[in-house]
């Protein structure tokens, strides 16, 4: 659920739109920075609070894909493998962050650390091939240097 | 090398500092603005002949001249920083670089079509470049240049940004306001167009970060001097993002009109190993193939490139060298274009899917000789019979890729029906 603070954000983003429904995307991203994943019941004190029905809300957050509705491992490994980055051996760089981090795409390690996705094309392709870690980004990546910056993560 | 200046990514220390960009001239072009009828401003951007950055090279002046003069509803801009198309990395680098010169275009952009409120639209992937826009844009509101009757002219703007969740349709323009607006990012059937039914139904445009960016030049030095950088139907500096097999990938800022054979040899550094060019993607994974040996004197510009059989879209140019195995390539972008459908239309929801399907069996060398006509068959019935681009987007490299390079396809065909 989302706290006072974060209520307040909401309302002022609120401002500058001319309809409420429009902070639904910043109020999706303040409660996903807040606990790492949106979960039903702030989709729903979320709707309470733009005046919308859940099913709408949730339509949005399945609809983006940066939108979780499940919790995360401590980490988010995105790897591109869109052309650009296929071109430049993106596809040795995800076996390397498969084996490193005990998960395969799409999926969370048992313990809890890592969540590795396979991802579309970030924007970054000069600087292929590249992950994302978070927000971070990681650029003219090699197997070594994936596994250097993994295993030095706490 | 052809030579030239850097205007939208200019070569000095600390730019995107509001105090550096002001100490080299910046904000002096929104100034000027001020001063002039805003009737005269969209015409010296008419004039300049400026084309969208965004992937149709549409004229921006024109797209302006749509917007109602008199409105009893509030008027809208979106700049368009949702950057999404594979092989495109150009606005993140005027965030990083020069924010500013982006603010001040939005500012005369609005000042020319009388707009009050501009949403700068910046896929969430983005976050630490959507943090430096924003700081860009806080310290431009503490110097008076956006908000309340800027710079006592009595006229008034707020810019916001809005930050996107990862989806690559949201960039299509009316998909891009359903987004703003707080809900799934589907296109909207047009017309009604923007100019007339926009964001909450109120007129609206929708213009690209690098065009924005642009438009500071044009008021600063005059519509004559612009038009006559590059190429004269498609001029100005253009950012060519280069990737693939070339020794120095990144961000170029050439003029319009400079040789792709000039960008990847002597720009990028040419092909490591010294190996051979194969293909090009020369703008962006929507645009048409070419084989190395139709490049010849073809030029980074609406025209030249048209004339070859593709487009400059995003001016994403993707390289692969000799060799590079194609169909992986295009099925990859199959894929992509499968999984960002929204959809809303049957041929591309279905036919999307069924591309990428029939690619992944010329992939693992399944393929039956009829699969090349009927990856054709499908490309084709989904061009112009959808409701926005994505189609299109999706069936144009199929297309250029089984007209110039049908060997490759022939090359994975099941044994059996050799
Ligand atoms: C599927 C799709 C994705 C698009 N993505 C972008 C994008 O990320 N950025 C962009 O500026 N234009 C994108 N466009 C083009 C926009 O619809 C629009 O034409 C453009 O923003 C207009 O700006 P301009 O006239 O300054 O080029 C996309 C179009 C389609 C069909
Ligand atoms: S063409 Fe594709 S992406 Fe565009 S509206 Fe139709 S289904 Fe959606
Ligand atoms: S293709 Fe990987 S960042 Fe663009």
């Amino acid at each position: 659920m989302l706290n006072e603070e974060n209520l307040k954000k909401i309302e002022e983003i609120g401002k500058r739109y001319p309809e409420a429904k429009a902070a639904l995307l910043p109020a999706l991203w303040i409660a996903q920075e807040q606990d790492g994943w949106i979960s039903e019941e702030t989709m729903k004190q979320i709707g309470d609070l733009l005046g919308l029905p859940y099913g709408h809300v949730l339509g949005v957050v399945t609809f983006y894909t940066m939108f979780n509705s499940k919790p995360l491992g401590t980490y988010h490994i995105e790897v591109c493998t869109n052309a650009s980055c296929q071109l430049r051996g993106s596809d040795k760089i995800l076996r390397k962050v498969e084996h490193v981090c005990s998960a395969g795409a799409g999926h969370t390690s048992p313990d809890g650390k890592w969540t590795v996705n396979e991802v579309e094309c970030m924007g970054a392709c000069g600087g292929a091939p590249m992950i994302a870690i978070g927000e971070e980004y990681y650029e003219n990546l090699t197997p070594d240097k994936v596994e250097e910056i993994l295993r030095k993560l706490p | 090398m052809t030579q030239t200046e850097h205007y939208i990514l200019p070569d000095i220390p600390e730019y995107h500092r509001i105090d550096v960009y002001e100490s080299n001239g910046g904000y002096a072009a929104f100034r000027k603005a001020l001063g002039m009828k805003p009737d005269e401003v969209t015409d010296e951007v008419k004039k300049s002949n400026l084309r969208g950055r965004g992937g149709a090279c549409f004229p921006t002046g024109l797209k302006w001249t749509f917007m109602p003069k008199t409105s009893d509803k509030p008027k809208y801009l979106a700049v368009n920083g949702d950057e999404s198309e594979p092989g495109t990395f150009k606005d993140r680098q005027i965030f990083e670089q020069n924010p500013h010169q982006l603010i001040e275009g939005i500012l005369i952009g609005c000042y020319a079509m009388g707009i009050t409120v501009a949403y700068v639209y910046i896929r969430g992937e983005y976050g630490k470049w959507i943090k430096m826009l924003q700081a860009a844009v806080d310290a431009a509101y503490e110097k008076g240049y956006i908000g309340k009757n800027i710079l006592g002219s009595g006229f008034s703007t707020e810019i916001y940004l809005h930050k996107g969740a990862g989806a690559y349709i949201c960039g299509e323009e009316s998909s891009l306001m359903n987004s703003i607006e707080g809900e799934r990012g589907y296109p909207r059937i047009k017309p009604p167009f923007p100019a007339q039914r926009g964001l909450w139904g109120c007129p609206t445009t929708i213009n690209n970060v690098e065009t924005m960016t642009n438009v500071p030049l044009i008021i600063t030095k005059g519509w004559e001097w612009y038009s006559k950088i590059g190429n004269v139907k498609h001029p100005g500096p253009i950012l060519v993002g280069i990737s693939g097999h070339v020794n120095k990938p990144g961000v170029y800022e050439v003029p319009t009109g400079v040789p792709l054979l000039e960008l990847i040899h002597t720009y990028a550094g040419g092909i490591p190993g010294d190996k051979k060019l194969k293909a090009v993607i020369p703008g962006g994974s929507s645009t048409m193939i070419l084989r190395a040996d139709q490049l010849d004197g073809v030029c980074m510009d609406a025209d030249s490139l048209k004339a070859a059989g593709s487009s400059v879209g995003t001016a994403g140019l993707i390289v692969m060298d000799e060799e590079t195995d194609l169909i992986r390539i295009l099925s990859r972008l199959a894929k992509f274009y499968h999984h960002e459908s929204c959809g809303q239309c049957t041929p591309c929801r279905e036919g999307t899917g069924w591309l990428h399907k029939v690619l992944e069996r010329f992939e693992h060398h399944q393929a039956k000789t009829e699969d090349i006509d009927l990856l054709l068959d499908i490309a084709n019935n989904i061009e112009g019979n959808t409701i926005c681009a994505l189609g299109d987007a999706a069936a144009w490299p199929v297309q250029s890729m089984v007209r110039r390079f049908r060997g490759e396809f022939e090359k994975c065909l099941a044994p059996a029906s050799h």
